[in-house]
């Protein structure tokens, strides 16, 4: 395998993470809500992903255990918000900060121990193809979920009509309770379907990019999944764009502490929070392009009156 | 059966001081739950968290030098909050006003004197303030999210005090460890009383005076409500929205920043990589336990500061995972926020016979 195609499969594998997540998100908020837990929750996926696999021997029943991880951390945020009607923002940085806690104190016990690896495809024939083979056919399974995932999104949330309703409970969400609709329990599942995707990235991270647990591992990729859904004007196909981009910053920046570019390691670390920042200053600037697709009710809490 | 909220008429004066007391409980309720699924006796466990650090001299001291920080922050956080602006940067704003409260003393290892605390002050101060700037200009100046860049900033000033601790401003003779030259003498808060609580105690009563006041009596405090709770309402009465989010960002990373300078010049005495174990994040905690009133955030502080040493005590003495300080602070948010929702709302409790009859 050529250099370039290494660094482009490494490249897809550190994007795929922030597409799964980021996508979970998109669909939260085009339902209306604003969950700032998604690092919490990928952090909790992490750690029961890992540690699954690790004690039963099947990688794939820790992928399960991820998304439910996910899950479970997405429900309680669920009953806060939206039964509860509390602030979205701050309930969003206590998911985080729980989630952070918790997969802490989980883990403690899988701290440094090798875990299970969900390995690639590798499918006879095809994936030895010269550069193509191996870019299209030499991926691990999540990442070719990640992708079927993101078209599913679109599909769902553009050609069928229910995501048309969950469109209209974010953009508005009197009206869609005035035409008989349940936001309440739309809002809640699409929460649900967040903390799922944001449990399968955590999983993705402890079972495939870095079979291991670490603290604190998910390292900020909740936060710039977050960014990506503004970053894509949330749009699902653009939300495959923008994690490719930052997975390219990500590895680019490893190699280049690999390599010995002559600037300390802790600057090139800082590039993809740098590069967060200046994407979310270079979209923000177009307000129109945000204003065309920002969920209208993004954040605000429903109560329905009687 | 199904349960409904019902507004109230006016927020209940009952329920915003009980809120905060009931979350404590249930939080510490849960926590009974999960040293017992934990394997430890759950009453000794909760005894070491909430009532050993009580009981000793030191611990109370120490209690005062954790609380310090939170409070400092949580005031200036609280600020922000009211104003519906969401700094969750604090964090880094305490890094760059560590950072930049340490250039005196590494700059000028020699200069002492009553002058050089007071520089190191002012400067800890701007450092937070020029942190706290950069979020609040990119949202006034181009719109960009303040939640997504003041958290990302905090990765960045992360790493940077971890660039400075470990590089150019690591101690000559320090034996490669990662931290600055010691502070000394003049360059160091005064212990008060032969304790180990410093001087930046002062701080954190004159803060929570000046914001009690400024927020209660001025034109200024009027405005921050005004805007936080009626945006439309502020536009008309002609009080700027984006010199508001400048004005709270600096407030509120001014306090930051006094804080992190009050930790280097205080109780770790150098710059190190790691200058805070999150004091940053427990203040949003804090903010919001404090019902956003400085009074209220005093006490909040030091009941989130209990949970710092508590968990201490129990990872020593009972080998429990030091997470479970997160842990438990994140509940303790939790449950406030879900409390808080019965100071606007009444639950009413439908059965199907009583919404049967109503239609």
């Amino acid at each position: 395998m050529g250099i370039i195609e290494g660094i482009m499969l490494t490249v897809i594998t550190a994007a795929t993470p922030l597409l799964i997540a980021a996508l979970g998100e998109l669909v939260a908020e085009r339902s209306g809500v604003l969950n700032l837990g998604v690092e919490g929750m990928m952090a909790v996926g992490a750690v029961c992903g890992f540690a699954v696999a690790l004690e039963t021997g099947e990688p794939w029943l820790g992928v399960l255990a991820a998304i439910a991880g996910g899950v479970i951390m997405a429900a309680l945020f669920g009953v806060v918000t939206l039964i509860f009607v509390a602030n979205q923002v701050a309930s969003g940085l206590a998911l985080t900060l729980f989630g952070l806690g918790l997969s802490g104190m989980l883990g403690s016990a899988y701290v440094g121990r090798p875990g299970a690896r969900i390995g690639s495809l590798e499918l006879p024939v095809l994936s030895d193809i010269p550069i193509l083979g191996s870019l299209v056919f030499g991926l691990d399974p999540i990442t070719y979920f990640s992708i079927a995932l993101a078209a599913g999104v679109w599909f769902f949330l553009f050609r069928s009509r229910g995501g048309l309703v969950l469109r209209a409970v974010g953009d508005s969400h009197a009206s869609a309770h005035a035409l008989g609709y349940n936001v309440i329990g739309v809002r809640f599942m699409a929460v649900l379907f967040g903390g799922a995707c944001a449990g399968l990235a955590g999983g993705y991270l402890s079972l495939v990019y870095t079979p291991q647990w670490a603290q604190a591992m998910t390292a900020g990729r909740g936060w710039i999944a977050l960014a990506l859904v503004v970053f894509a004007t949330w749009l699902p196909g653009r939300v495959v764009l923008g994690a490719l981009l930052f997975g390219a910053v990500s590895i680019l920046q490893l190699h280049a502490q690999a390599i010995g570019v002559g600037i300390p390691s802790q600057f090139l670390t800082m590039l993809p929070y740098l590069t967060t920042i200046v994407v979310l200053v270079i979209i923000s600037r177009n307000r129109l392009l945000l204003r065309v697709n920002t969920p209208a009710c993004l954040g605000q809490p429903f109560v329905p009156d009687r | 059966m199904r349960l409904e909220l019902i507004r109230r008429p006016a927020p209940s004066t009952l329920m915003t001081v009980l809120s905060p007391l009931v979350a404590v409980a249930l939080t510490v309720a849960t926590g009974f739950v999960i040293f017992a699924a934990f394997g430890v006796d759950p009453l000794e466990a909760l005894y070491f968290f909430f009532v050993e650090p009580l009981t000793a001299t030191w611990s109370l001291e120490e209690l005062v030098v954790k609380a310090t920080p939170i409070v400092l922050i949580a005031i200036g956080l609280s600020v922000c909050f009211l104003s519906n602006t969401w700094n969750i940067g604090a964090e880094g704003q305490l890094i760059a006003g560590a950072i930049f409260g340490s250039i005196p003393p590494i700059f000028f290892p020699e200069w002492q004197g009553p002058l050089i605390l007071p520089v190191m002050i002012a400067m800890g101060i701007l450092g937070g303030m020029l942190y706290g700037a950069i979020p609040a200009v990119l949202k006034v100046r181009f719109g960009a999210n303040e939640i997504l860049t003041s958290l990302m900033l905090v990765y960045v000033a992360q790493l940077l005090v971890d660039y400075l601790a470990r590089g150019p401003w690591r101690n000559p003779e320090g034996l490669n460890f990662p931290d600055s030259r010691p502070f000394e003498g003049w360059q160091l808060l005064p212990k008060l009383f032969g304790t180990e609580i410093h001087l930046s105690i002062a701080f954190v009563i004159l803060a929570v005076v000046v914001v009690a006041f400024v927020m209660r009596s001025t034109i200024t405090g009027f405005q921050v409500r005004v805007i936080g709770e009626a945006p439309r309402a502020g536009a008309f009465a002609g009080f700027s929205r984006n010199r508001m989010i400048l004005l709270v960002f600096l407030i509120s990373g001014g306090f930051a920043g006094l804080a992190g300078v009050s930790e280097v010049a205080g109780p770790i005495g150098q710059l190190r990589i790691s200058v805070s174990p999150g004091y940053g994040f427990t203040a949003i905690i804090v903010a919001f336990l404090g019902r956003l009133n400085p009074i209220g955030i005093l006490i909040a502080g030091f009941v989130l500061a209990l949970t710092f040493l508590g968990g201490e005590g129990a990872q020593i003495m009972l080998g429990l995972p030091e997470q479970m300080t997160r842990v438990f602070q994140g509940m303790l948010l939790f449950y406030v926020l879900a409390c808080d929702t019965f100071i606007h709302y009444r639950v009413r409790v439908r059965t199907k016979h009583a919404a049967a009859a109503e239609a």
